[in-house]
């Protein structure tokens, strides 16, 4: 009866090893132990005396394993000879690891083994196909040399690396061979694995990978290509990698997701998940609770990890994600929208744009005195109060947690040169932000103000100073926001046409024509006012031109029909 | 980062480590179990003063996590602390009469208990009233954690500073000895949170939470810091510089990732906003023992008299981790 044997490799946690090689061995598996050759000497003996009572489990030649080197492709040759000479009746070897756990019941593996006796199952990939690889090296890997460590001489490595490329030095692959990498656990064949070892080249071969970096990643995955009759290009191990090509780790709570996997075995166990060794271990009966296998939800599981550390969460600035400028994925979280001179050009804007959308409608954000959140409340979500000192002190920090609490719901706030302006730059870098502007608009304000002229002129230079100041922010080559500039009397001209396309944009309520329009100020005598500022020696020219007179009614007096069709 | 600017931070380095070794003669040992410790444990090293009716749960909750031994410098308690710890079979403890606000509000103690005891360890400094909260904290303990740092080569992690706070008066609901502190202090905010970068250092400044919103609003700047690194993989090199807030070398900092994405932290639950608090205040008024002449306590004392609430209407109720996680207070990170 032919029969899986299993090569093992260990470094740590023997005792997880030991516990698993019996069950390998209990189900008749033949096992071949590697230890690696950093296990101190005592430790080595104890481990193999533990297992002295089983006559199926033996011990290979000890090699040095560094991650990345020629040593765990020695120790996987050596285990593999002694394996195939010394059980004969082993038709396919599985490689593989102390920290790896069999999730089904061997049977049914040797059961599955038995019904494809010619297959190799082995992910073998060639580089040109897979961006696989962390770290840029793929090709290269095949074609450079690597003397120093990664591990310990990242500096060195990285140089040696950079000089290789900059005077263009190469290796040449051997003859015959083309380079294939993938999984460094497989299960070959009888045939194909002899074959490999006793390649009468395989001198050559091994000279050559010795040199290549992680070899255990390419050299049975290379030279299955020369002998396999029927590669399965896939690894019977489930085996999940992070960003940085380093295996997941499963622990206790990932067992109803093991359960559900429907591989044979998974790497790598967290040594002290108890639950996980205890649910595999025991007999294969009660092993398994069958569950519909659903394989797909750890592979999202761990995709969506690796997500989350190199993309992140868009618009979160938190403890352990602080993006450099450029890098945040979308500055805030959401969009939003700003007006400047829409509250002041009409009478009750904010309340007649919270009608018209479906979006939160604060006042002034960044009033001087406080922060006028909608309804007037003193706090809002995520506890973000209307301190104006707290939200000056770094406005960037409001705004983006203000966008981030409210994530679902669009805020809208009005803005003007009277605000506090330090967010300006900030929201006109913003690709999130709608920003819409009635230049000029601040001076409705002071028209109707009872006021001395001259401090209304003074007033007036300072916030025009302003306001310009902003729009060469918006108007930078820089900006990235979604920016729409009027005069405002190129506003009052026709102003519910530049209202239905910013309303639109907020969207939720679309297509749907404005039905009420918001009442607009009364402007009678506003171009006097104007001119008696120039008057003064004041030039307001942001607002556009306006005539001294214009005695009529402003035109949204009488609602323009087109807009009240449905 | 200059060659002229890292000779600098090494300078200081070594001053902070000097003035430790200075310090050591400060503490004296009461209860030394120090020899119990095998390699690859767990400690944890705090600074308390009139904390016993903390200690249990305290020490219950951290050795259900899996720290494997305790270390505390006791400033002087007359609460029954000292002997209490003194009794416990895991714990080593030191007492000292000498300032607090002298040793460096307690950092210079332990940067010498770190530096004798913790070299090669995973360290883990809290104060009584903090309580770690990591990714999987309820599934998986601590050393779980530890070992994924180790293989991915993260030498700390960051655990920002969370204040909790109880609905209603702080003094409304006594806290009794042994009880989870959570159950009083269950409230916190949410996302009123705002950092900037240390140049000098390379960590991230966090101000925010009930104590900016409550008794800084006028005076933002003042408001304290609530970056932390409490949990290092310890080398007798390493020295905190001011609380957990800081470490050198500077590497130590860099706990946050600058290119989009989220590097793996956790949350200390400050439940410093007990009843016992009003108390605390009163006594630190006096001590001036604390942070730039106990500032933040006069501001407490100052709103305590009117309105001692600090839940409002937006205020979250804690739950688990997961909740911690989704609102972007801690982050999984690649650890799955």
């Amino acid at each position: 009866m032919t029969t899986v044997g299993i090569v093992m490799l260990v470094h740590t946690a023997l005792g997880r090893a030991e516990q698993v090689a019996r069950h390998w061995a209990a189900a008749g598996c033949p096992v071949v132990i590697h230890v690696d050759r950093i296990v101190p000497k005592a430790t080595h003996d104890a481990f193999v005396q533990a297992l002295s009572d089983l006559p199926d489990v033996l011990f290979s030649r000890r090699y040095r394993c560094e991650w990345g080197t020629w040593g765990l492709v020695a120790a996987t040759q050596a285990a593999s000879e002694m394996m195939l000479a010394q059980f004969p009746t082993v038709r396919h070897v599985y490689l593989a690891s102390g920290s790896c756990l069999p999730l089904r019941p061997v049977e049914e593996l040797i059961d599955y083994l038995a019904a494809r006796p010619r297959t190799d199952f082995i992910e073998s990939a060639t580089t040109a196909d897979v961006p696989w690889t962390v770290g840029g090296l793929d090709e290269e890997r095949f074609t450079l040399r690597f003397p120093f460590s990664w591990r310990k001489n990242r500096y060195l490595f990285d140089r040696f690396v950079a000089l290789q490329r900059r005077i263009g030095w190469k290796r040449r692959i051997p003859k015959g061979i083309v380079p294939h990498m993938g999984s460094q656990w497989w299960c070959l064949t009888r045939q194909t694995l002899s074959a490999i070892l006793q390649d009468p080249e395989r001198t050559r071969f091994d000279r050559y990978f010795a040199k290549v970096w992680i070899p255990d990643e390419s050299y049975f995955q290379t030279l299955v290509r020369l002998y396999s009759q029927s590669i399965e290009s896939r690894s019977l191990t489930l085996s999940k990698f992070d960003f940085q090509g380093k295996p997941h780790i499963f622990y206790d709570d990932h067992l109803q997701l093991l359960r559900r996997s429907d591989c044979f075995v998974a790497r790598k166990i967290w040594p002290h998940a108890d639950r996980l060794y205890e649910a595999f271990l025991t007999d294969p009966a009660t092993a398994m609770n069958r569950t519909e296998p659903n394989p797909g939800k750890i592979d999202r599981i761990f995709a969506k990890a690796v997500e989350r550390r190199t993309r992140g969460r868009t618009g979160l600035y938190m403890q352990s994600r602080w993006p450099n400028p450029g890098w945040e994925n979308g500055v805030t979280s959401g969009p939003y929208s700003v007006f400047s001179g829409f509250a002041e050009l009409f009478e009750d804007f904010d309340i007649w744009l919270a009608r018209a959308t479906d979006a939160r409608v604060h006042r002034h954000l960044f009033a001087p005195e406080r922060v006028e959140f909608a309804g007037n409340q003193p706090v809002i979500e995520g506890a973000l109060s209307d301190s104006a000192a707290v939200r000056d002190y770094n406005p960037r920090a409001f705004l983006t947690n203000l966008v981030w609490n409210t994530r679902g719901e669009r805020q809208c706030f009005q803005f003007g040169p009277s605000d506090a302006q330090d967010i300006s730059w900030f929201m006109a870098n913003d690709p999130n932000a709608q920003i819409s502007v009635i230049s000029g608009a601040w001076a409705v304000p002071l028209f109707q103000s009872n006021r001395n002229f001259a401090d209304l002129r003074k007033e007036a230079a300072l916030l025009q100073k302003i306001e310009s100041e902003f729009l060469d922010a918006l108007r930078s080559p820089y900006a990235k926001a979604r920016v729409r500039i009027w005069t405002m009397a190129e506003f009052i001209e026709a102003p519910m046409e530049p209202l239905q396309t910013v309303i639109d944009e907020i969207g939720h309520r679309a297509l749907r024509r404005l039905s009420e329009v918001p009442k607009m100020a009364d402007l009678r005598g506003f171009g006097q006012f104007l001119q008696n500022l120039k008057n003064q020696g004041m030039h307001p020219y942001l607002m556009g031109d306006f005539p001294v007179e214009r005695d009529d009614a402003p035109p949204t007096k009488r609602p323009r029909k087109p807009y009240l069709v449905q | 980062m200059g060659i002229w600017r890292s000779y600098r931070l090494r300078l200081q380095r070594k001053r902070w480590l000097i003035r430790a070794f200075r310090k050591r003669r400060e503490m004296t040992g009461i209860a030394d179990r120090t020899a119990s410790i095998r390699p690859g444990d767990i400690l944890l090293f705090s600074t308390l003063r009139n904390e016993q009716v903390r200690l249990p749960y305290f020490l219950n909750y951290y050795r259900e996590m899996g720290v494997n031994h305790f270390l505390f410098v006791d400033n002087d308690s007359n609460d029954g602390g000292l002997e209490y710890l003194a009794e416990q079979p895991d714990v080593s403890v030191w007492h000292t009469r000498r300032s607090y606000k002298r040793a460096r509000f307690g950092v210079d103690w332990l940067n010498w208990l770190q530096r004798k005891y913790g070299h090669g360890h995973w360290t883990l400094v809290v104060d009584p009233d903090e309580f770690l909260v990591y990714p999987f904290c309820d599934t998986r303990p601590l050393r779980a954690l530890t070992d994924w740092l180790d293989a991915s080569s993260i030498k700390s992690f960051s655990a920002m500073l969370l204040d909790m706070y109880p609905k209603g008066r702080i003094d409304a609901q006594p806290y009794l000895s042994g009880q989870d502190p959570l159950q009083i202090a269950s409230w916190f905010d949410a996302g009123n949170y705002g950092m900037t970068k240390n140049p000098m250092f390379g960590n991230l400044w966090i101000q925010g939470g009930p104590r900016q919103r409550m008794f800084f609003a006028d005076t933002p700047e003042k408001a304290p810091a609530l970056n932390k690194i409490p949990l290092v993989k310890w080398d007798r090199r390493y020295v905190y510089v001011s609380s957990t807030h800081t470490l050198l070398p500077r590497g130590l900092n860099l706990v946050y990732d600058e290119w989009g994405g989220e590097k793996a932290s956790g949350v200390l639950l400050h439940t410093k906003f007990l009843d016992t608090f009003t108390a605390k205040a009163a006594e630190e008024l006096t001590r001036k023992q604390h942070y730039a002449a106990s500032v933040e306590y006069r501001a407490y004392a100052a709103s305590l008299q009117n309105n001692p609430e600090l839940w409002c209407k937006w205020s979250e109720k804690y739950i688990n981790w997961r909740q911690l996680e989704i609102l972007g207070l801690m982050s999984k990170g690649n650890w799955a």
